[in-house]
């Protein structure tokens, strides 16, 4: 009896491992199955819900109520076009997937409809604009000679770039050196006081940019007594864009590791020496992109100037004393006019100035991905690919070496498929 | 016995922690001088101009009185200012802007963070971001050119079969005339609101993509292993994990919309008016107010229009203060 257990005990262990039955492999290889979201169901419904909104929209406007314009043709019929997604998508699946359908749809939709607006504001733009920029007197001419009945051919808008260059300059020599500056000392000088510079600056950045305008007419001009000027129009820039550029600058400079820092103390240097040192190389894509981006918005507003600037119709480069007109001030005195042609000349100007912004703006984009770790990655490559060069020509001058008196074009050969 | 250490011969006096004493040299005294410096200079600066805004405003506030906020006639000459029009036309710009971005920007933060495949991402924050710099009179070129031709006849639509209510009745038009003159439904609260709306979508959505990127990736990814859909998942862990970032971001857009100037008023007809029908022609706000008056002030005109400059910016201010506060309170803010 218990030697008969005993072997039903051992016997099990004994035994070979049973695989469990299984259904009879199939001949054919395994496929990868397809995980992607996307079905020709989904496909299928989403075409079809499309062309039964068109379909249904052409019908009202046309034969049951007549719609006047584009844009309510459109929403009608992405109205239409969710209700009959909606249905189909209901035909073969359960709510929630019915709900997450139509909200992906939606979402999807929000982000195409504002970068259809950002299109929509460009095209629209330069497509007006692009009239006056073909004759080359708009960027070499001022309007001292042109009325507004002349035609594109006279007058131009040079005036209105060099006040632009001159007056952002004037706002940059400003805001650059005092918004880097008090940025350091809102990281590097910690405190009380600190801290309520901070908030200070925080609250002008709600500062209107129009008001800002305002204080400077107020007492640059009105109670010092300063001509309307470039100069009065470059303060009233720098009032509005210290408190963003400042802003910008402190985010950036917190972002720099601490353990950076505590390095750079620890190894013995002071404080200025590790701002130097350390912290401003660490921040320079930052900064450099907080401040083109800044800039970007000084460049373009207009209501500060607007107000402090004056208006003028020739050039004037001196920032001192005289009116001196920029770009977007000049957009929006000439679209005003009734003549189209200086509405033209408006959109020209709009255009240089989109330009410009878009220039600052990928300049922004090129400094700001050049950040230390990028770079240092690149020179890291950049060292690897030198030794791999080394490496290889010393490869192959000693087989240029051993089979030169063999044949000379080996070498050559040789060289190609090691470097390959 | 033998292992005991014998503690007689102590010292007498306990140690005491060494007082360290922080000794800088001269460049960094000379730096820290220096950057408290720009401190203070920026800080008067700023300084200035508040103070410098609040008394010139106070002058005009003293003698316009509790009135300053009932009046809504522009007469500063005459003793006769008030905010009530132009205060109520900026909210309701702003309010108009707020509808039409928010969304947008909920929508299109939720494309870049959940839907959109990798590459797609990069490009469009930067378009974003581009859309952003974008000057506020090219914006108001569009709006006045291109939006205005194509919005009105929605508003005529909008106005004929909705116009019992009273936010989107027009005076002046025929309820069955089968053709109205477009000229009522352009200048609107409603154009300008658009405008502006398009103006602050970007700085909406730069702040609500930042949030919803910052979502712990364990707690998506446990709600797809539960089998939410992706509607599941935004609706149970992204929207709650973003909801103070979403208000923040709002809030910060509603203070960008209210102190928008050139777009709005190269848009709008200017009227001095409580206007709540935002389909009809005619609107103002505080800034457009100041563009249009500063020109022809008269020294206490332009106290006058200080203050009504003064009433926005304690406005925006508020709201931005409001705004960072929630922000900084709610759980996706709080890391950052």
């Amino acid at each position: 009896m218990t030697e008969l257990a005993q072997r039903e005990v051992v016997e099990p262990l004994v035994a070979s491992t049973v695989l469990p039955r299984t259904h009879a492999r199939p001949d054919t290889a395994e496929v990868r199955r397809f995980t992607s979201g996307v079905r020709i169901g989904d496909l299928l419904a989403l075409l079809g819900a499309a062309a039964a909104a068109l379909a249904l929209t052409t019908l009202i406007s046309s034969q049951i109520a007549p719609m006047r314009g584009v844009l309510a043709f459109v929403v009608v019929a992405y109205a239409l076009f969710l209700v009959v997604y909606a249905v189909l998508v209901s035909l073969d699946e359960t709510g929630p997937v019915v709900r997450d359908r139509v909200i992906a749809v939606l979402v999807q939709s929000g982000a195409f409809l504002l970068v259809g607006t950002l299109a929509s504001v460009l095209v629209y733009t330069v497509g007006r604009g692009f009239r006056s920029m073909l004759h080359l007197n708009m960027f070499t001419q001022d309007m001292t000679l042109a009325g507004p009945l002349d035609p594109l051919t006279r007058g131009g808008v040079m005036h209105a770039i060099v006040g632009t260059l001159i007056q952002i300059s004037i706002a940059l020599a400003i805001t650059i050196p005092l918004g880097v500056t008090t940025a350091l000392f809102l990281s590097e000088v910690p405190g009380r006081f600190a801290r309520f510079v901070r908030t200070i600056v925080e609250a002008m950045t709600a500062l209107p940019s129009i008001v800002a305008g305002l204080f400077i007419l107020a007492t640059f001009v009105l109670m010092l007594g300063f001509d309307k000027s470039g100069l009065a129009a470059g303060l009233a820039i720098t009032v509005m864009m210290l408190p963003i550029m400042i802003r910008a600058a402190d985010v950036v400079f917190r972002l720099v590791p601490h353990t950076l820092k505590e390095a750079s103390l620890g190894l013995g240097a002071g404080q200025l020496r590790t701002v130097l040192h350390v912290v401003l190389p660490t921040s320079r894509s930052g900064l450099t992109t907080a401040i083109i981006l800044a800039t970007a918005r000084g460049i373009g507003e207009t209501s500060p100037v607007l107000l402090t600037a004056g208006f003028t119709a020739s050039l004037n480069a001196n920032p001192l004393s005289g009116p001196m007109v920029s770009l977007p001030l000049l957009t929006f005195q000439f679209v005003k006019s009734p003549q189209q042609t200086m509405v033209d000349r408006g959109f020209g100007a709009a255009v240089v100035l989109m330009g410009l912004v878009l220039v600052l703006f990928v300049l922004a984009r090129v400094l700001g991905s050049q950040d230390v770790a990028k770079r240092a990655a690149r020179r890291q490559r950049r060292r690897a690919r030198a030794v791999r060069r080394q490496a290889l020509t010393r490869r192959a001058a000693a087989l240029v070496r051993r089979s030169a008196p063999a044949d000379p074009d080996h070498s050559g050969s040789s060289h190609r498929s090691t470097s390959a | 016995m033998g292992l005991a250490i014998e503690l007689d011969d102590a010292p007498a006096a306990e140690d005491r922690p060494r007082r360290i004493k922080l000794v800088r040299d001269t460049p960094d005294k000379i730096f820290r001088g220096v950057a408290t410096g720009s401190g203070v200079v920026v800080l008067s600066i700023m300084l200035l101009v508040g103070v410098f805004l609040s008394v010139r405003a106070f002058q005009a506030l003293k003698r316009a009185g509790l009135s300053f906020l009932t009046t809504r006639a522009w007469e500063p000459d005459a003793g006769h200012f008030g905010v009530a029009a132009v205060l109520t036309g900026t909210i309701l710009i702003a309010f108009v802007a707020v509808l039409i971005a928010f969304p947008l920007s909920t929508a299109t933060s939720l494309y870049i963070t959940q839907y959109a495949p990798d590459r797609m991402r990069s490009l469009l924050v930067s378009v974003i971001d581009l859309m952003a710099a974008i000057p506020s009179v090219v914006y108001g070129l569009w709006g006045f050119f291109f939006l205005q031709a194509e919005v009105a006849p929605v508003a005529a639509w909008i106005s004929r079969h909705f116009g019992w209510i009273p936010l989107f009745r027009v005076d002046g038009v025929q309820k069955d005339d089968p053709l109205p003159s477009m000229t009522v439904f352009t200048g609107s609260t409603l154009i300008a609101g658009l405008v502006v709306g398009m103006m602050i979508t970007p700085v909406v959505t730069s702040i609500m993509r930042e949030v919803f990127s910052q979502v712990p990736i364990g707690e998506r990814e446990g709600a797809f292993a539960l089998g939410a859909t992706k509607w599941g998942v935004i609706r149970s862990v992204v929207l709650p994990f973003g909801k103070g970032g979403m208000i923040g971001g709002t809030m910060l857009g509603l203070g960008r919309a209210l102190g928008e100037t050139i777009a709005v008023y190269m848009i709008i007809t200017p009227v001095f008016a409580v206007q709540p029908h935002i389909l009809q022609s005619g609107a103002i706000s505080v800034s457009s107010l100041i563009a249009l008056h500063f020109a022809e002030a008269s020294p206490f005109g332009l106290s006058a229009l200080m203050a009504a400059g003064l009433t926005l910016f304690l406005l925006t201010l508020m709201i931005n203060f409001a705004a960072s506060s929630v922000v900084a309170r709610s759980r996706s803010g709080a890391s950052s």
